[in-house]
């Protein structure tokens, strides 16, 4: 398994733009706000949590075609499942392999994007913890989607449609949480992380299902 | 002599073709009653004037909304457990069903709220949840139209049905968190004292009642539609 996501972290790598697409793109949706919103500090303050939960939501999409759809078209995807590893240990890996090329970056470049929007000095701290818990929600869910619509040829757009359902209690926790005068972020906190760990431990075996159903 | 008897889809199609004439007469005849009954013999609310009254479309469809997923959930387990067509097709004629009934519950709602709350929509909890159930139902759809192989998207939307109930779940209680709610508490249960009068309550019910077989005659209807498009299906695959 271990090889499994190093694998895949060298591919995303090498094939250029794993990192910088995805912090390229949360970088342009987050500097669109302001020339759609205009550009008051304090409307920017007050948003914000939810463009940057939003963002790094989007950015987090852009990439998810990408955890299965490759292995699928060139047939590696045939050959892993044949492995000893069970499935759902597959797309565990793969799911954490997305999660360090995304949620990972996504939540580093969340402090200076911000600094950017004018975000409170004391909601620093709760975004970078609810990104950094909630993300791996993100990657979870998504993996599972992308298991759905492997065998969807330009599935992008039905991926979406799945995938940003399944994500809206993450995005209303998190950003509430990170949202000042929310009454005790903390127990926001714990429910994000509720879910993440949900996530974690119940989505590999779906994971598994959709792709054995669709290796069929 | 058991349930799963009727996985079979030929003792389904006679089942059904027996007791469809039944349904749909009997849920017409309560609906128009209810309906009737609701809108012409009950006094007006005190306070909410005579639209009180969309009670009885509003209520009966959310909770038909809510019940067709689960129903759906249901079904979906069962398939992929059993393996029976039948409960996958019925899961699929369910869907657009509890589309309209979502619909309906929320252009009710948004009706009454005009007057009462101020407001066609505000994002109050249940609002929010409904909405949310709606593009569940969008996405189960579009699931199930965009895959070609009908195994395979009978195991796909099922597993997404099952995922997307716990998250469904997840979003009506994480609303709660993000937003205070306009909606009163539940006025309709089977283990409390009544809360609703009896004047409203009653024909609410026969409505009620009606809304349920009127859901089962339609997904009667549309999951024998499914079998014999199977069916016509098959016969040209074999022509060819």
């Amino acid at each position: 398994m271990k090889s499994l996501i190093l694998r895949d972290l060298r591919l995303a790598l090498r094939s250029g733009g794993g990192f910088a697409l995805t912090l390229s793109f949360f970088l342009i949706v987050v500097m669109m706000v302001p020339f759609g919103v205009g550009a008051n500090l304090d409307l920017l303050a007050r948003i914000a949590p939810g463009v940057l939960w939003i963002g790094a939501l989007l950015s987090c999409l852009l990439s998810l075609d990408r955890i299965f759809q490759l292995d699928w078209e060139d047939g590696t995807l045939e050959a892993l499942a044949t492995s000893p590893i069970p499935l759902s240990g597959i797309a565990t890996a793969k799911a954490t392999a997305h999660w360090i090329i995304t949620g990972l970056p996504i939540t580093i470049a969340a402090i200076p994007l911000g600094y950017l929007l004018n975000l409170e000095t004391e909601s620093y701290i709760w975004l970078v913890a609810s990104l950094s818990i909630g993300t791996p929600a993100l990657s979870f869910i998504g993996a599972f989607g992308a298991a759905i619509t492997v065998g969807i040829k330009r599935g992008g757009l039905l991926l979406s449609l799945l995938v940003l359902p399944l994500y809206i209690p993450t995005l209303m926790l998190g950003a509430q949480c990170v949202t000042i005068g929310s009454e005790a972020p903390i127990k926001l906190l714990a429910l994000v992380a509720a879910i993440s760990l949900l996530c974690i431990a119940l989505i590999p075996f779906a994971c598994a299902i959709a792709l054995r159903a669709n290796l069929k | 002599m058991s349930l799963w008897e009727y996985a079979n889809p030929a003792k389904f199609m006679a089942l059904s073709a027996r007791i469809l004439p039944y349904l749909a007469i009997a849920s017409s005849c309560l609906l128009l009653a209810g309906l009737f009954w609701g809108f012409f013999l009950t006094p007006a609310d005190y306070k909410q004037g005579s639209t009180v009254k969309i009670i009885f479309l509003h209520v009966p469809t959310a909770l038909m909304a809510i019940n067709a997923w689960l129903m759906m959930l249901v079904t979906s387990l069962v398939w992929l457990i059993r393996r029976h067509h039948v409960s996958a097709l019925v899961a699929k004629a369910a869907a657009p069903i509890g589309i309209t009934m979502t619909l309906i519950a929320i252009a009710t709602g948004a009706i009454w709220g005009k007057p009462m709350w101020g407001t066609y929509w505000a994002w109050d909890p249940r609002l929010t949840s409904f909405m949310i159930l709606l593009v569940f139902y969008f996405g189960y759809l579009a699931l199930w139209e965009a895959i070609e192989d009908k195994d395979t998207a009978a195991d796909l939307t099922s597993i997404l049905c099952i995922v997307g109930s716990i998250f469904a779940l997840l979003s009506r209680y994480a609303v709660n968190f993000w937003s205070q709610g306009l909606h009163q508490g539940a006025s309709l249960s089977l283990d409390k004292e009544q809360h609703v009068d009896n004047v409203f309550y009653l024909p609410l019910l026969v409505c009620i009642v009606g809304i349920i077989l009127l859901f089962l005659t339609l997904v009667l209807i549309r999951t024998r539609t499914e079998i014999r498009s199977r069916r016509l299906m098959a016969l040209r695959m074999r022509g060819i």
